[in-house]
């Protein structure tokens, strides 16, 4: 009797998938061509596609880097079309630095390098929780590199947070929670108002430790961007959790004040409050006073950041479960501690998207300084075109500027989405 | 009502900043700089350079009055303004003095209680066109579309035109001048109108410029000039005067090449003896030292040489003198007498 086998003694060895359906041909069978329609549309998209890029690259691929004027490029080119490079090696560093001191460039420089010092603990937990003390320091440290001057400035002005939690600490054990909080305030405003100037002069006096002074006027450019930017970004958000928690108050002062700012600023156009700025502002104060324009205009856009950063924290306060509110009274902690421990570190995870699109918001909005005669990147392009040997000049200045802003929104946006993986815990 | 509201704040803030500003000249001198409001941009009148130096016609005045008070032309805080910022930035006093292309108008003299101090350019309002359309006259212009930017004394001197002559136009308005060149070239209207020394340094942008010409109407008187706050005549005077000292000095031969050789020691030509203060004590009347006049031309020398150095024929922008020629010479320009 035959041994009839009806069990294969041994494995086949495994075939490829069909060529139509792996590989490179497999992903555009599928994913372009899956469908007489989807095959027209790619057909018809790739042609668009492709007559773009055939516009785009002949004239982004053009021998004019070296000229010197649009019409150097127009003899480089003899008449076919291309873009003029010449504008960008002449004036890149206009367009970064402004009018800033191009021998004192190292302290802008080494300014933005040690933000992403300064920040970088911030942004990724993995890194020695020390260098969170940089982090502290570095808001002093900013300014005092931009604007040159005396060093005892912002340390005397550091010292003031210094002296206020001073004053918490020992009011706290003498005289209770309630007073520690308003001395904890009051001190330092007081510090700051009356004793901090003359301080700094007795000591800068004593040991003369100082940049060389530069005036605001001469900020422009990105680096003008990136200091309304960032400032405006690192202050907002405090103000606007503070301005959420106070719009959720029961109390009725903290609460109509919280309202009221925020439904004011919202409701005003941007544009309006730098104008207000610009020019108003000065219309009030006594003739003479010297109000830094760059300071107005960067107290204006932290107070428009805030307002909005305000309504995306209530946002993922409003999200958050009532339990949780109850779990932590349950658990005996007072409002401050709630809000550190449970409910902030929710609410503002559920936020990051909302928050982040703000920063970028912000950010883009410096550009509209240009309008109240603030030399930023667009700024500094019409004055650029008004130099006769560019005049006329559009798309590369505005490609180079979109360029830029293109890099900076888009790291923002990138880092938002690492963050909401890190933080997802998987509830919903 | 808003409007009365608006010059009401401003006309107050011109009147509290003249009470607090007297003496403009002593505190520019304590303060060692000049602060002048500039046009953020404008080809040919305002522009900084690579290096960040500011350079351009409405610039020189600035470097000349800079020289006459402080002894050096670049003591100065150049303050970039634009249309709707120039006038709060003049009175409130963060610049000055106002030299930013700026026509004199009845109400900027009047109402808004600014005190022009001469012209140092007379412009106009031209229309340019391609020469294909085949239109030689702005009269023949009914029915065409034409490129306006808004919100200036251009579009209000548009609209008077037609409405004399009876004709009709289509208005596309436009926000700035770098876009009115591209929608202009892009065939979006057949004409584009504004002041003719910027068509001209407009045009000489464009890469077919023998293909578009100027209209020769001008329908519009632009006396450009700089500007000061009511209430401190001194001030007033020194920019007045440093002003005519340029022109001056073009007419009696006075350049910044001759100028210290005809400053060392008094010449048989007692106005210029006077002018450059080697005769009697103009400086001296103005709160200034005696050679105030030698320093304004030495600067960038006198109104015919900052003319040409900057928007004259040899410039791509390439505008004749025209209006702004000497009153010898049949132009406008007319010093009143150092005396």
């Amino acid at each position: 009797m035959a041994n009839v086998h009806y069990v294969r003694g041994a494995m086949i060895e495994q075939l490829e998938p069909p060529a139509a359906s792996s590989g490179a041909a497999g992903w555009v069978r599928q994913n372009l061509f899956s469908s007489p329609l989807n095959a027209i549309l790619s057909v018809l998209s790739l042609a668009l596609v492709y007559s773009v890029i055939a516009a785009l690259i002949p004239w982004l691929i053009s021998p004019t880097w070296q000229a010197s004027s649009l019409s150097e490029c127009r003899e480089i080119l003899e008449g076919a079309s291309g873009a003029c490079w010449g504008v960008i090696r002449e004036r890149w560093l206009q367009l970064l630095f402004g009018f800033y001191p191009s021998e004192l460039y190292w302290r802008v420089v080494l300014d933005f390098l040690l933000l992403i010092v300064a920040v970088a603990p911030v942004l990724f937990t993995g890194l020695p929780r020390k260098m969170l003390i940089f982090s502290a320091l570095y808001p002093f440290l900013m300014p005092w590199l931009l604007w040159g001057g005396t060093v005892w400035g912002p340390v005397v002005a550091a010292l003031g947070f210094g002296l206020g939690y001073l004053a918490h600490k020992l009011a706290k054990a003498a005289l209770g929670g309630l007073a520690a909080m308003i001395l904890a305030v009051l001190v330092p405003v007081i510090w700051w108002l009356f004793l901090a100037g003359p301080v700094s002069e007795a000591v800068a006096s004593v040991l003369p430790l100082a940049l060389e002074p530069v005036e605001s006027r001469n900020f422009g450019g990105f680096m003008l961007s990136i200091t309304i930017g960032v400032v405006a970004i690192a202050i907002s958000l405090p103000i606007g959790i503070v301005l959420a928690l106070g719009r959720q108050s029961n109390l009725f002062i903290v609460r109509s004040l919280s309202v009221g700012f925020i439904e004011f600023i919202r409701g005003v156009p941007l544009i309006t409050l730098l104008f207000v700025a610009s020019t108003l502002l000065n219309i009030f104060m006594p003739p003479g006073t010297d109000f830094d324009i760059i300071l107005r205009v960067i107290i204006m856009v932290t107070l428009f950041a805030s307002a909005y950063m305000a309504e995306v924290v209530r946002g993922g306060l409003a999200a958050l479960p009532k339990g949780q509110y109850e779990a932590a009274d349950a658990l005996g902690l007072d409002f401050w501690l709630a809000q550190r421990l449970i409910i902030m570190p929710q609410a503002l995870k559920i936020s990051i998207p909302g928050i982040v699109s703000t920063f970028i918001g912000v950010f883009k909005d410096t550009t509209l300084v240009s309008i109240i005669g603030l030399l930023d990147p667009i700024g500094l392009s019409n004055s650029i075109r008004a130099d006769q040997s560019w005049n006329g000049i559009v798309w590369e200045l505005y490609g180079f500027i979109a360029l830029m802003f293109f890099i900076f929104c888009f790291s923002m946006s990138r880092y938002s989405m690492f963050l909401e993986r890190k933080l997802r815990t998987g509830h919903r | 009502m808003n409007k009365t509201v608006f010059v009401g704040v401003l006309a107050l803030a011109g009147m509290s900043a003249s009470v607090a500003a007297a003496g403009l000249l002593d505190e520019v001198k304590t303060r060692g700089k000049l602060n002048c409001g500039v046009n953020a941009g404008l080809v040919g009148f305002a522009a900084p350079d690579a290096n960040g130096e500011w350079g351009g016609f409405d610039v020189a005045v600035c470097r000349a009055i800079a020289a006459a008070v402080l002894d050096d032309p670049n003591a100065i805080e150049f303050v970039p303004t634009t249309a709707k910022t120039r006038f709060t930035a003049l009175a409130s006093g963060e610049i000055d003095v106002l030299a930013r292309n700026t026509t004199w108008t009845f109400t900027r003299d009047v109402d808004l209680k600014f005190e022009f101090t001469g012209v140092n350019y007379y412009d106009g309002q031209g229309f340019i066109v391609r020469k294909d359309l085949g239109v030689s006259s702005a009269k023949e212009l009914d029915g065409a579309t034409i490129c306006i930017q808004t919100g200036t004394t251009t579009e209000l001197n548009l609209a008077d035109f037609f409405r004399i002559n009876n004709m009709d136009y289509d208005p596309v308005p436009i926000e700035t001048e770098a876009e009115a060149q591209q929608q202009y070239l892009a065939g979006a209207c057949d004409s584009y109108t504004t002041d003719a020394s910027a068509l001209a340094a407009n045009r000489a942008t464009f890469e077919d410029s023998a293909n578009h010409i100027i209209l020769p109407e001008i329908i519009s008187k632009e006396p450009l000039g700089p500007l000061v706050r009511h209430g401190d005549n001194e001030w007033g005077d020194v920019v007045r005067w440093t002003l005519n000292a340029l022109i001056a000095a073009e007419e009696l031969g006075v350049t910044s090449a001759n100028v210290a050789e005809l400053a060392s020691a008094p010449g048989s030509n007692p106005e210029i003896n006077r002018l450059l203060g080697t005769e009697g004590t103009l400086g001296e009347m103005l709160g200034l030292q005696p050679d105030w006049a030698v320093k304004a031309i030495s600067a960038g020398g006198n109104y015919g040489e900052i003319f040409e150095k900057n928007i004259g024929e040899a410039t791509p922008i390439g505008l004749a003198r025209g209006l702004n020629a000497q009153w010898t010479s049949g132009g406008l320009m007319y010093a009143p007498p150092f005396r």
